[in-house]
């Protein structure tokens, strides 16, 4: 039985549909991602079930048991905030010791188990400090700590690592798997950062206008995308219209304006002259001045439009001789310290795998 | 460039003498070894001594001190509420009740307070002036807390829930230790407008029952004694010291923030 059941739950705010009919069924122990732009609806949905709003429609079930009518308090789920919300006025160890102080622990047993979780969050000692006092990643470990202390069955966590900068925010990254894998509470990460929710996740639910567009494991939602928006959200991705010229058992024919006709793995439910997408990650683009290999079924001539070099890699934008743009990503690992390979206007073919491409319906 | 800056501060020194000469002189006075106001003599403690000895001005001093301490504590009780209230229900009708004490006139609020007062038949003296002051200090108690709570990030208290607090111990362990300098800022606000308040007083007063502000008036309408000057310099620090404390407690609030 799953430990988290979302049926079918909706969420108004005068006219504006926040939540709009999602369900979601989450596992015990599982690190679970609700990914999706700003606006959403993703805190919308976390704050109804920490049960600080009820939803309009469908219902919440916490190991089976409906959520509706009980209030924070009472429901075995702890958040950690994106502010953090630690207590200004108490020390790291009270703000730690607060969960157990409301569940009414022995207070002999507090202080060893307040320097155990600091430990755990590898804040030995922090305890005396006031919040203030903290680095902006020590607060957030102190957030955690003091939203696991007392072993909640589900911990949410809103946007936690978004106020941190780039290496902290990766290091915080992998202490939190590291955790969660320690101690086995089911997590509820809420992010708009598609490589966050990618290497943190076992599953992630895309959400777009209060709608779950996809659920899948991380590889599936980026190498499988179910449809345009998802595509496009996660990762760098061309997005070609194409029409289903043929297909057989071997995959399709499409045609797609300005590139030609292009070979690619088969697809469900697909029939002769149906409109669809072509998603293409730009990473399993090749690219040289002449193609010799022989599993690039897709090959096309153009020239370099123009370059993105972001330090690992470099994002071409080659114009082909039809006219379609196609981006095209290389890893500059073949390359010299300062040099690139190519430059604008360098004649160039690119060329990709039938199984490269990702056939989406309208 | 210089010359405009220096009648910028000619009119400024000269706004500020008009506001603060008079204090000062009074001040001054006080410690005049003279009967009269009029010119200087030599220093002297003496109408302090005699302030001490005056047993209406002691009365009435001692009047003033339990109606500004009883009206101050249960207005910050009720005030605190009131701000509470405004800032949790967002409700728009709830601020103009609470705030028009604060906007009508004194005179008016003194006069319907004895209309009011007579009848209930509520007999005029320090009751009467309590209830009085508690209705009029209310407003301002509710205003300091009301902004010191809109400071105050609005996840705490969510995540004091969160985190196993019911309502009243998130309000009782969270809010309340965060707001409580706004709070002791209305309470000494509270009590400085109840101990120097005139008009109110006056008409809520009766016929037994005086306070400092009242004492002063019915002496001066003899003479301004150095006595009055004394007490007046009494008040005056009291109230300033308690307006310094409270300012300090609650920057915001007092600017109107
Ligand atoms: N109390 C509210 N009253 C009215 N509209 C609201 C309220 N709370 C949220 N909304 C609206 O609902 C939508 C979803 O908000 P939500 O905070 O869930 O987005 P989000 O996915 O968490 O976005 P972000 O990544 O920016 O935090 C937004 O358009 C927001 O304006
Ligand atoms: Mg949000």
């Amino acid at each position: 039985m799953a430990l988290l059941e979302i049926r079918n739950v909706t969420r108004r705010f005068g006219d504006f549909v926040a939540v709009d009919g999602v369900s979601l069924s989450i596992g015990a122990g599982e690190f679970f991602t609700l990914l999706g732009p700003s606006g959403c609806g993703k805190t919308t949905l976390l704050r109804m079930i920490a049960g600080f709003d009820a939803p309009d429609g469908g219902a919440i079930l916490l190991d089976g048991q409906d959520m509706t009518g009980v209030p924070p308090e009472a429901r075995d789920i702890h958040t950690v905030f994106q502010s953090y919300a630690l207590f200004p006025h108490m020390t790291v160890a009270d703000n730690i010791a607060f969960p157990l102080r409301m569940a009414k622990c022995p207070p002999g047993e507090i202080p060893a188990r307040v320097e155990e979780a600091l430990d755990d969050v590898s804040l030995p000692g922090m305890g005396k400090r006031f919040p203030n006092e903290l680095s902006g990643g020590q607060r957030q470990r102190v957030a955690v700590a003091r939203a696991l202390i007392n072993r909640p069955k589900l911990l949410l966590l809103d946007e936690p690592l978004a106020a941190l900068d780039a290496k902290l925010r990766e290091r915080m990254q992998l202490e939190l798997i590291t955790l969660q894998k320690e101690i086995g509470i089911t997590f509820v990460y809420v992010t708009h950062d598609q490589e966050e929710a990618l290497a943190l996740s076992h599953r992630i639910a895309v959400m777009n206008k209060g709608k779950v567009e996809q659920l899948d494991e991380p590889a599936k939602i980026y190498g499988f995308p179910k449809n345009r928006f998802v595509a496009d959200f996660i990762g760098e991705c061309n997005l070609f219209d194409c029409t289903v010229a043929a297909h057989d058992a071997g995959g399709l024919d499409l045609a797609i304006e300005g590139l030609g006709k292009v070979r690619s793995a088969g697809a469900e439910n697909v029939v002769q002259g149906a409109k669809g997408t072509l998603a293409l990650r730009p990473e399993k683009v090749a690219i040289g001045r002449e193609l010799n290999a022989a599993d690039c079924v897709n090959r096309f001539h153009g020239k370099v439009f123009d370059y993105l070099y972001t330090g690992d890699v470099t994002l071409y934008i080659v114009e082909v001789e039809g006219g379609q743009r196609v981006e095209v990503m290389l890893p500059n690992n073949a390359v010299g310290r300062s040099s690139k390979f190519f430059e604008p206007g360098d004649a160039v073919q690119i060329g990709w795998r039938d199984d490269a491409g990702h056939y989406l319906h309208d | 460039m210089a010359r405009r800056s220096w009648i910028l501060w000619a009119m400024a020194a000269l706004g500020y003498a008009f506001l603060y000469v008079p204090l000062i002189i009074v001040i001054v006075y006080s410690f005049n070894d003279s009967r009269l106001n009029a010119e200087w003599v030599g220093f002297t403690w003496h109408w302090y001594e005699v302030l001490l000895k005056d047993e209406q001005m002691l009365t009435a001093a001692w009047n003033s001190l339990i109606i500004g301490v009883s009206a101050s504590a249960v207005a910050t009780v009720l005030g605190t509420m009131a701000g509470y209230a405004m800032y949790r229900f967002k409700l728009r009708l709830l601020p103009v009740l609470v705030l028009m004490p604060i906007a009508i006139p004194e005179i008016l609020m003194g006069v319907s307070l004895l209309i009011f007062f007579v009848m209930l038949n509520v007999t005029l003296g320090m009751l009467s002036i309590t209830l009085a002051h508690i209705a009029f200090c209310i407003g301002f108690v509710a205003i300091v807390v009301r902004s010191r709570l809109t400071g105050m990030d609005e996840s705490l208290t969510e995540a004091a829930r969160d985190l196993g607090a019911t309502h009243w111990q998130a309000f009782r362990l969270i809010t309340l230790p965060l707001i409580m300098p706004g709070i002791i800022a209305g309470a000494l606000m509270a009590f400085t407008l109840s101990i120097d308040d005139f008009v109110i007083t006056f008409f809520t007063a009766g016929v037994d029952a005086t306070t400092l502000p009242l004492q002063i008036y019915s002496m001066i309408k003899i003479a301004v004694t150095p006595e009055v000057n004394a007490v007046s310099t009494l008040l005056m620090l009291v109230t300033l010291i308690l307006i310094v404390i409270a300012s300090r407690l609650s920057p915001g609030a007092l600017r109107g923030e």
